[in-house]
């Protein structure tokens, strides 16, 4: 993984809610055998017509919106546990989802990919929101050693919440794979407790 | 102290903790299918590492194999691929799989019970959300992404904080005509499909423990949708019964030790949970939804409801529904009767109970798919083929199938589907396809009446 300690960016507003991980990338999708070029087909049926015609009022098809934060509505990320949902938010350039709600095994899946789930209230949701409104060129800054969020334009400077490993390893681009593997000794010695 | 059944297992399986961070959860039986774990084996090979407990592992392919001719080779060249690279990783690491054309084959969630994979005290991963079926025999099984199939592949564990525990009961008198998956629609549109988020559920009171496996299995199925990552129900005798004749089960005198020991997993008296809701079984009638979430439900009966809320009105728009109007008498196009919630032998059973000597409407397109190659076995074991086809059904061979269109099965745009399965999202059945879930006793009636009809009422 990728180390990721600070983020200026831009952002994508998506405001609708309960977005499943069935839209960010429906399941037609999901019969590749490696991780690469997802990005191609996120939020596939929302971008495009089944003929594949832009949808001009998608928020990704409108050019005054860009960047690497996506805020979402609440319950972002719900339904099927496809970790191809995060790669294709990963692969379209994506590096933090901001909404006031995730769906659990999302938010794992995109810490496990470098993308940082960022919660925050639901009228600090609406704010930025509103903010974005206003001037699509309002630019957010992730801090991840200090867990601040900072929008000057909608009046946010906010903490926020991840735990203390999960912190580390985005910082340091660490693997939980590696973290286990190197707990082997102990794993072997719980299985010989239990037999 | 007073543990809850959920603390009982999970504790139990913590290897240890990250100092303010996860648990290092042990895992028991690891599931895998053809969709969520090639880039997981591929992982194995970047790193040069062994799987490290091939025999805790158990695959089958389900999620995009055809439901018909499946003797022969696949024929869309992506999932023959992707099908074929499961086999072959299974092959290179010893890890036992049900594929096509094998006895035991069906969808993950389906065979894992039948078989006797699932036992109860147990935990459980697999690439998929709906892993929290197995929590009907008191286990702790979830869904997890790919990397945390590969995490399980090299190390039997995952790294996961300990989730929150809430207790769903439900307790009185069920109207006959309910069944398992109206009384989880009803929780479900009750709560929200994120009240569930951060938690854990034990469904309790009467009306579960009154319920066969096949019905508790529905209801957890379902746990995701409310936004848990699983949902457990107390192993009593049911539990053991059902376990103890299936092939991987313990026998003998093993199974007694089991036994004495998942006699000790339900819920301590006096238990706290960290949320509770109780509900009256006797309000709950046959559900049906009408939105794009499975939160969005209704009693049959009863109007879709109103709101100025923007998803809401994009969710209708979607649906091609009116707020304030009834689904009842609304005529459909297809029906589906599958799927990992509802594709087990007593759905079909209850399904052909409706069915018998009457004929599907000719206007509806209706697909019956077993969960299973043992569920269409006994399906024609019992008779029930008979049934399904002179009334005009449709029997297919096990697979996902029209729970997630991933093959050939998809439901044309704009067409209505009152469907057994999980998931009414957007495009979920085929792009454009419009789902109302229901349980399988309303879909027969459907199929029969080419409309929406209250089978309390029939």
């Amino acid at each position: 993984m990728e180390k990721f300690t600070l983020l200026k960016s831009n952002m994508v507003p998506l405001t609708v809610e309960n977005v499943d991980t069935d839209q960010i990338i429906p399941a037609r999708f999901l019969k590749a055998t490696d991780r690469k070029g997802f990005g191609e087909n996120l939020f596939r049926d929302w971008r495009f017509t089944p003929d594949g015609q832009i949808k001009e009022d998608f928020a990704l098809n409108q050019s005054q919106y860009k960047g690497a934060i996506l805020v979402a509505g609440n319950n972002f990320g719900c339904g099927s546990s496809r970790e191809h949902a995060a790669w294709a938010l990963a692969d379209y350039g994506f590096k933090v989802v901001i909404s006031s709600f995730f769906a659990d095994i999302f938010k794992g899946n995109a810490l496990n990919n470098g993308i940082l789930p960022i919660q925050v209230s639901l009228e600090n949701l609406q704010r930025i929101f509103a903010a974005i409104d206003q001037d699509p060129s309002v630019e957010a800054i992730v801090d991840i050693e200090n867990q601040k969020l900072l929008i000057d334009a909608a009046g946010i400077a906010v903490t926020f919440e991840i735990n203390d490993y999960k912190k580390m390893c985005l910082i340091n681009g660490y693997d939980d794979i590696d973290y286990l593997i190197s707990q082997k000794e102990a794993i072997e010695a719980f299985e010989q407790k239990r037999a | 102290m007073k543990k809850t059944l959920f603390d009982k297992v999970w504790d139990s399986h913590v290897v240890s903790s990250v100092k303010h961070g996860p648990d290092i959860l042990y895992i028991d039986k690891h599931l895998i299918h053809e969709v969520t774990s090639p880039q997981a084996f591929n992982v194995l090979e970047e790193k040069g590492i062994p799987l490290f407990r091939p025999n805790q592992v158990v695959a089958t392919a389900d999620h995009n194999v055809p439901t018909e001719n499946q003797h022969l080779p696949i024929q869309d060249a992506l999932s023959r691929k992707q099908v074929s690279q499961l086999t072959k990783n299974c092959e290179a690491h010893g890890v036992n799989l049900f594929g096509l054309g094998h006895p035991y084959q069906g969808i993950v969630h389906v065979i894992g019970p039948e078989l006797g994979v699932t036992q109860p005290g147990m935990t459980m991963v697999c690439g998929d959300s709906h892993t929290s079926t197995h929590g009907a025999f008191g286990t702790i099984a979830f869904g997890i992404g790919t990397s945390q199939v590969a995490q399980v592949f090299a190390s039997q564990c995952v790294l996961v904080d300990k989730p929150k525990s809430m207790r769903v009961v439900v307790s009185g008198k069920l109207h006959p005509a309910v069944e398992p998956k109206d009384v989880v629609l009803y929780v479900i549109a009750k709560l929200g499909t994120d009240a569930g988020t951060g938690y854990f559920v034990e469904f309790a009171g009467n009306v579960f423990e009154e319920m066969s496996m096949e019905g508790r299995m529905t209801v957890c199925n379902m746990s995701i949708e409310m936004g848990a990552r699983g949902g457990m129900i107390a192993p009593d005798q049911t539990t053991f019964d059902y376990v103890s004749k299936r092939e991987f089960a313990p026998k003998g005198e093993a199974l007694e030790a089991k036994i004495a020991h998942w006699k000790s997993l339900p819920t301590d008296d006096g238990a706290a949970f960290d949320a509770e809701h109780h509900f009256d079984a006797a309000d709950i009638r046959p559900m049906i939804t009408y939105g794009t979430n499975p939160g969005m439900g209704i009693k049959i009966a009863d109007k879709i409801p109103s709101s100025d809320d923007a998803s809401f009105v994009k969710s209708l728009e979607y649906m091609g529904l009116e707020a304030d109007t009834y689904l009842l008498d609304m005529p459909i196009s297809h029906v589906f009767i599958g799927s990992c919630t509802n594709s087990r032998i007593e759905d079909f059973r209850a399904a052909a109970a409706h069915i018998k000597g009457k004929q599907k409407s000719p206007d509806v397109a209706a697909l019956i798919v077993p969960g299973s190659q043992q569920v269409a076995k006994q399906i024609v074991a019992e008779g029930l083929d008979q049934i399904f086809e002179s009334a005009g059904f449709k029997l297919r061979q096990p697979g996902c199938s029209a729970c997630l269109a991933m093959n050939d099965d998809k439901i044309p745009a704009g067409a209505y589907c009152v469907s057994t399965s999980n998931r009414n999202f957007e495009g979920r059945q085929g792009q454009g396809a419009r789902t109302l879930l229901a349980s399988p006793v309303t879909a027969a009636a459907a199929a029969v009446a080419g409309k929406i009809v209250d089978v309390s009422q029939v």
